[in-house]
């Protein structure tokens, strides 16, 4: 019986190295809804890496806020690729603890942002208050559900968004732009600090007439409640939304993992994965999956936060920062 | 000190030990966490402190978290009080389940509780649909994070007065009637002094807990700036922006304040302890 036990221990151990020989594990720190088109994606890629390489990778994901995931990875978390809602929280990585190089967004194609969405407006069915651009959010008896920009990053796409549309209308008038934005925000009642806790505002609560959401989330609300319940609005000029992807060098060169990990994101850029992304209600960056896709996506304007913002840091500080715009459109009484 | 502890001959042993342990453990768990905020925080200069701690929105949320927490505290500590006496004195069917369901918040999620509270409060809620018409909003005003302060404080003001008042003897209120004694001064007299101790450390427990609380109050709040923000959404706010000195900035100022009041509600409670003769 012994050597029948020992027989067991020994193929146990065997199975155990070389599971650990073959078998790669990532991480893929991410933010909020990309929950089920990495789901796909990276059943995808793993069939795929097995095909190519005979090697098995299974990849866990983390979801989470984008601002909250990102300090998450400076603060230790052994992220191998990191796909997050804004360029902002993916600067951090560089600024704060160094984890990547500061021009880590000219690595890969299309500012490191393989799918991109936009924002668009959630409506009730059959739109009753008529809401059908961004002027109709500014007037008064409109309420406007949309999070915090200050806690929420996806929140900041929609202030921008709402702010570059005010400046194409006036001929980058930038006191009209931010009249327009503080009359837009003095129809929120409400400022959650989450773009979760704003769609349960919107569709549970039944508080206000108008959700500013990103596309994709739109599509899966509209999927999840009921297409019954609620209509999207997209307005005629809209924000480039480019949620970008890198690959963690601090952590990849540690782990011996960077050739799988680039090759991970690289996969994001095949046929395949711009067809998941698709199907997951991302825009696709190629044109073969945008023309598959071209029914779903209603056809805008799209400027992007580069040419209009000049970049992240930029916005950032001139809006977002403590004592920013933002801050100007809530001093007291006002 | 360790001769003076040999030369009083202790009954009980280890009190070195003990202590030892104490020190390291509270070093742990308390100390070390907490001055890495204040760490943190020696890294701005003096005016940057200030500047941060003092903004018009910093000491509004100020204002709320504090004020919120201690109006919730007091409303605790009175109802609490009659939900002690209630499940001390009284027999009752369901009295088990009752007792129970006192201590539900705490063990629920605070974020279920939020969520569960702003569905009942808002414009459309089983309550809130019939307070709205007369006037009140509870959801997404300083009213709602006062309701949802009371309810996450609730079992604390009930647990801690509850041992107390069955401990007490119904004989003393039977001596003070005998004696001539009102009912307003056998209560006031002869039970509140007992239990004055008791329900201090509730009022304590359940304006401390009120003050850092996030998750129930973030989605009732409604976060308008000026409004209805709490302290803790500043702090999450200015870590969203990677400013983490002035997140634990305003976390210093809050475990400031809340030391100094806790220090006092002890003080507080040592004197009336001592005034209540229950030095035990």
């Amino acid at each position: 019986m012994s050597s029948k036990f020992y027989s067991w221990i020994g193929a146990l151990a065997l199975v155990a190295a070389s599971a650990a020989q073959a078998d790669t594990t990532l991480l893929n720190v991410s933010y909020d809804p990309t929950r089920e088109l990495y789901a796909d994606f990276n059943a995808a890629f793993a069939k795929h890496w097995k095909a190519k390489t005979g090697e098995t990778v299974s990849i866990k994901q983390s979801h989470g806020g984008s601002g909250k995931q990102g300090r998450s990875v400076i603060d230790g978390l052994e992220a191998d690729v990191v796909t997050l809602a804004l360029a902002y929280d993916v600067d951090a990585l560089a600024e704060k603890a160094n984890l990547i190089p500061r021009d880590w967004q000219k690595r890969l194609a299309h500012n490191s942002a393989p799918y991109t969405s936009t924002i668009v407006f959630l409506v009730r069915k059959g739109n009753p208050k008529g809401v059908r651009d961004w002027d109709d959010l500014a007037k008064p008896g409109i309420a406007v559900i949309t999070p915090n920009p200050k806690t929420s990053g996806g929140a900041r796409w929609n202030y921008l968004a709402a702010w570059g549309y005010a400046l194409k209308k006036s001929g980058n008038d930038e006191t009209k732009a931010q009249d327009f934005v503080g009359k837009l925000f003095a129809n929120v009642p409400v400022l959650d600090s989450g773009a979760r806790g704003s769609l349960i505002t919107f569709t549970e609560r039944g508080i206000g007439d108008v959700f500013i959401s990103w596309e994709n989330e739109a599509f899966l609300a509209v999927k999840e409640l009921g297409p019954d319940k609620f209509d999207i609005v997209v307005p005629t000029i809209s924000i480039l939304a480019e949620p970008p992807v890198t690959v963690v060098d601090k952590v990849v060169d540690r782990r011996g993992t960077r050739k799988v990990s680039e090759a991970y994101l690289q996969y994001l850029y095949s046929d395949e994965g711009q067809d998941i992304a698709g199907k997951h209600y991302y825009r696709p960056r190629d044109a073969k999956a945008a023309t598959k896709y071209a029914k779903t996506f209603t056809k805008v304007a799209l400027f992007s936060i580069d040419d209009v913002f000049g970049g992240w840091q930029k916005a950032q500080k001139t809006h977002f920062a403590d004592g920013g715009v933002f801050d100007k459109i809530y001093q007291p009484g006002k | 000190m360790s001769f003076s502890l040999r030369t009083r001959h202790s009954v009980l042993p280890g009190f070195g030990l003990a202590l030892g342990f104490t020190v390291l453990y509270l070093s742990l768990i308390v100390l070390i966490p907490l001055s890495a905020a204040f760490i943190k925080t020696a890294t701005m200069s003096w005016e940057a402190f200030w500047s941060t701690v003092t903004a018009p929105r910093v000491l509004a949320s100020f204002e709320l978290s504090f004020g919120a927490a201690l109006i919730a505290a007091v409303i605790n500590t009175f109802f609490g009080l009659i939900v002690a006496w209630v499940l001390v004195r009284y027999d009752f069917t369901g009295k088990k389940l009752i007792d129970a369901m006192v201590d539900l918040p705490f063990a629920l999620p605070t974020a279920v509780a939020g969520i569960a509270l702003t569905a009942v409060y808002s414009s459309k809620g089983w309550i809130g649909q019939y307070l709205e018409p007369n006037g009140i909003k509870v959801a997404f005003t300083p009213l709602g994070v006062v309701v949802a302060l009371t309810f996450i404080g609730l079992p604390f003001v009930v647990r801690t007065v509850q041992p107390v008042l069955a401990d007490l003897e119904q004989e003393l209120e039977e001596a003070a009637s005998v004696l001539g004694a009102t009912r307003w001064q056998t209560f006031v007299r002869v039970i509140l002094p007992a239990i004055l101790p008791a329900l201090i450390t509730g009022f304590a427990l359940s304006f401390a807990r009120g003050v850092g609380e996030y998750g129930s109050v973030i989605f009732i709040a409604g976060n308008m700036p000026m409004k209805s923000e709490i302290a803790p959404l500043l702090i999450i706010t200015k870590l969203e922006q990677y400013d983490y000195a002035g997140a634990t900035a305003i976390a210093v100022v809050m475990l400031i304040a809340s030391f100094l009041l806790l220090f006092a509600i002890n003080l507080l409670q040592w004197w009336a302890r001592r005034r209540g003769g229950q030095d035990s």
